[in-house]
């Protein structure tokens, strides 16, 4: 997908005027967080649960050359296929030459970020491949030809008036008088329809939740079970899925489920979550008759033992975005590109590069809930910090904040020089402030903020200077 | 250089080591060995079998999953007819090979038809039998296999598993020592199943402002049978 996180900005002032995003941003804010606070309100072990999951991803990154070297060779052994692609361009191309081997016209897909990441449906259709997405709320976005904007609920920014708009304009073999107005209606529209395009798929691709380097499995979660569906029925079953999916043991993935779609959706379990290990077996009656994986880094083992290694225990639970007040007064799109939210402010600049995702980072108010709400205990503030310093140092801040912020620092390095500069603006303020009744509604290069609060007025002496002051006044005494 | 020794070089570099071997690489190898458990919620431990039964099917219930226990498999017949009779669904239905479902007497509800194997895209209603059921949080567990197609848990609008109260467990690492043994031992890669589902409540989505709708794309409906006669392993 091609990134507009560098307009994040302008990006933003589109979100806030969209009255039909404003009402799902609305549901969204409502739903999510009190979810998950009902469903760990049940768990009394979550918070120690949270520390443990960190400390197995934290073990994992530590050694993942062994574990994915151990992980391979439990797929080879079950009788699947590993692909190493180090960038997004390799990816693709592994998978649309493995569709052409099998001769495949049509893929269904069931719901995958990686694929995401790596534009794969754009690629194949111009490839003469059919990608047919196969979650829901993929399925919706898919037909509007527009990107998903949360990594677990795709289509949140829709309300359900546009989405029959869109079943109405593309479903034209169906009745025109059908009434689609409940969203159980829109939902069984869809099943009739994706129900046929499972039976005729020739390939199967799915993203994975985790790899486990025991037995070689993938696993992936959905509600919906167009995951299994995806895999199940297709002469070949693709997995798509980046380096640090891995988890040694069945018992670590089962010790991670547990935070997974608590944090996600405030459920206990997901309804399905489906541990796959190679092709079909000589005496199997069904599943997929070949099995691949395709491991994908572009950029992640760079940010391994850098100050960002930490964003790699991510379990795309989507807790931060449905609790970060950015996210939900501008929705997802106005990130620019796969990843919205915190996780995305911090992944995006590390996938695609600081000078490509520009104001991301700065698309925080540091109130620090993403953080408190992520199960695998990411600093993401911390982090988002580091990237505006990088971002500071690569001068790809704004002009005007760069003098400033300059100016401030040549002067708070020289205390008498400060003070003296210091007083001189106090007291010029606060003459001025006199004259307008205490606060400034307006200042000279602070318009943006002033545009929506007024700046109460300095008394006409710093703080430094009225200390000084009570000092001396307290020694006198 | 190919891209595997690329990606694995990255990873090297980046830790500042080089590949793993000697003492490090053992304990790697005994931790997988040992696959230890970690924390495991205290309301599925150490309960005795009515307390799992009870854990599971309250579990259950909360994703509306419907529950039926029945004493032996002999009322299994009755069961599924009174099932089929109050959705109004067909007395034709796809039900997987599994052997238990052999001990069932179906001759007894003459007008039950089974279509043994796995099921077609028309078939409104598949019948199953579970590996285990997981009472921490009212999961089935189900294996792939000559006697259980997995396609049957995905593509019937209803699902009926007969699931005896004896493979019921307390959690999920329970579940998985059960299969490990079912499989000899713990060298679980060479035998994994290929397809390993775990399922908690019917399909559902809220991909649609958020309202919950069952049925997306899996069963509208499940059902479960928990078989409370212990001769049944
Ligand atoms: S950063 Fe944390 S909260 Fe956000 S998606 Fe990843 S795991 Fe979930």
């Amino acid at each position: 997908m091609e990134s507009t996180s560098h307009t994040f900005k302008d990006n933003a002032h589109d979100a806030l005027g969209n009255a039909h995003l404003q009402s799902a941003l609305d549901k969204m804010r409502a739903g999510f967080p009190q979810r998950r606070l009902d469903a760990i309100g049940k768990l009394p072990e979550f918070e120690d649960l949270r520390e443990q999951g960190r400390e197995i991803k934290n073990h994992v990154l530590e050694n993942l050359d062994w574990y994915l070297e151990r992980y391979e060779r439990n797929v080879i052994a079950a009788g699947g296929h590993v692909h190493w692609a180090r960038t997004p361009e390799e990816a693709r191309q592994i998978i649309l030459d493995l569709c052409r081997k099998l001769g495949a016209k049509t893929v269904t897909k069931g719901k995958t970020m990686i694929a995401e990441e790596i534009a794969l449906n754009d690629f194949l259709e111009e490839n003469g491949v059919i990608p047919i997405e196969t979650d829901l709320g993929e399925y919706i976005i898919q037909l509007r030809h527009e990107p998903p904007s949360h990594i677990i609920a795709p289509a949140i920014h829709l309300t359900k008036g546009q989405v029959e708009e869109t079943f109405r304009e593309v479903h034209t073999n169906l009745p025109a008088d059908r009434n689609l107005e409940e969203p159980r209606s829109l939902v069984a529209e869809a099943r009739t329809m994706l129900r046929e395009k499972f039976l005729k798929a020739d390939v199967g691709v799915t993203g994975a939740n985790f790899l486990i380097a025991e037995t070689g499995s993938s696993v992936i979660v959905t509600n919906e079970g167009n995951g299994d569906l995806t895999q199940l029925l297709p002469r070949a079953h693709i997995v798509l899925a980046s380096l640090e999916k891995i988890v040694p043991t069945l018992e670590d993935a089962s010790a991670l489920l547990r935070l997974l779609a608590r944090s996600a959706t405030g459920q206990d379990m997901s309804v399905y979550t489906t541990f796959s290990t190679g092709p079909r077996r000589a005496e199997d009656p069904d599943g997929p008759g070949e099995y691949h994986v395709v491991l994908l880094d572009n950029g992640r083992t760079g940010m391994l033992g850098s100050e960002f290694q930490e964003m790699l225990r991510c379990i795309r639970c989507g807790a931060c975005m449905n609790h970060c007040p950015v996210y939900g007064a501008v929705g997802g799109h106005a990130y620019g590109w796969v990843y919205p939210g915190p996780m995305g402010a911090v992944l995006t600049p590390s996938l695609i590069g600081i000078e490509n995702a520009k104001h991301l980072p700065n698309a925080s108010t540091f109130c620090g809930k993403c953080e408190s709400v992520c199960p695998m205990k990411i600093p993401l503030p911390k982090m988002m910090r580091h990237y505006r310093e990088r971002e500071w140092q690569k001068k790809l801040s704004p002009a005007t904040q760069r003098f400033g912020l300059k100016l401030w620092a040549f002067l708070a390095l020289r205390p008498p020089l400060y003070h003296f500069f210091y007083a001189i603006a106090a007291q010029v303020l606060g003459l001025l402030g006199r004259r307008t009744g205490g606060s400034f509604y307006n200042l000279p290069l602070a318009g943006a903020w002033t545009a929506t609060r007024d700046l109460p007025a300095p008394q006409g002496r710093s703080f430094q200077e009225q200390w000084h002051q009570r000092q001396k006044q307290k020694k006198a005494a | 250089m190919s891209a595997r020794d690329d990606i694995l070089g990255g990873i090297r570099r980046s830790l500042k080591r080089g590949a793993l071997g000697g003492e490090r690489a053992a304990q790697l190898e005994g931790r997988l060995a040992n696959h230890p458990s970690g924390i495991i919620p205290r309301r599925s431990q150490g309960l005795d079998r009515k307390g799992q039964t009870a854990l599971f099917e309250e579990q259950a219930v909360e994703i509306a999953t419907t529950i039926e226990r029945v004493a032996s498999l002999r009322d299994v017949p009755k069961a599924v007819a009174d099932y089929l009779q109050r959705f109004n669904l067909p007395a034709e239905f796809a039900a997987t090979p599994d052997p238990l479902l052999d001990k069932v007497p179906w001759n007894e509800r003459p007008l039950l038809k089974l279509k043994r194997g796995k099921p077609s895209p028309t078939d409104a209603v598949g019948l199953s039998v579970g590996f285990c059921g997981i009472a921490e949080t009212g999961t089935l567990m189900m294996l792939s296999g000559p006697d259980n197609p997995s396609t049957m848990n995905f593509l019937p609008d209803d699902h009926i598993v007969v699931l005896p109260a004896s493979r019921i467990v307390g959690p999920m690492e329970e579940a998985w020592q059960k299969l490990r043994q079912a499989k000899g031992g713990t060298a679980v890669a060479a035998t994994m199943p290929r397809t390993v589902n775990f399922i908690t409540g019917p399909s559902r989505t809220g991909d649609i402002e958020q309202k919950l709708e069952m049925g997306a794309h899996g069963p509208r409906r499940q059902h479960i049978l928990i078989v409370e006669d212990d001769s049944i392993a």
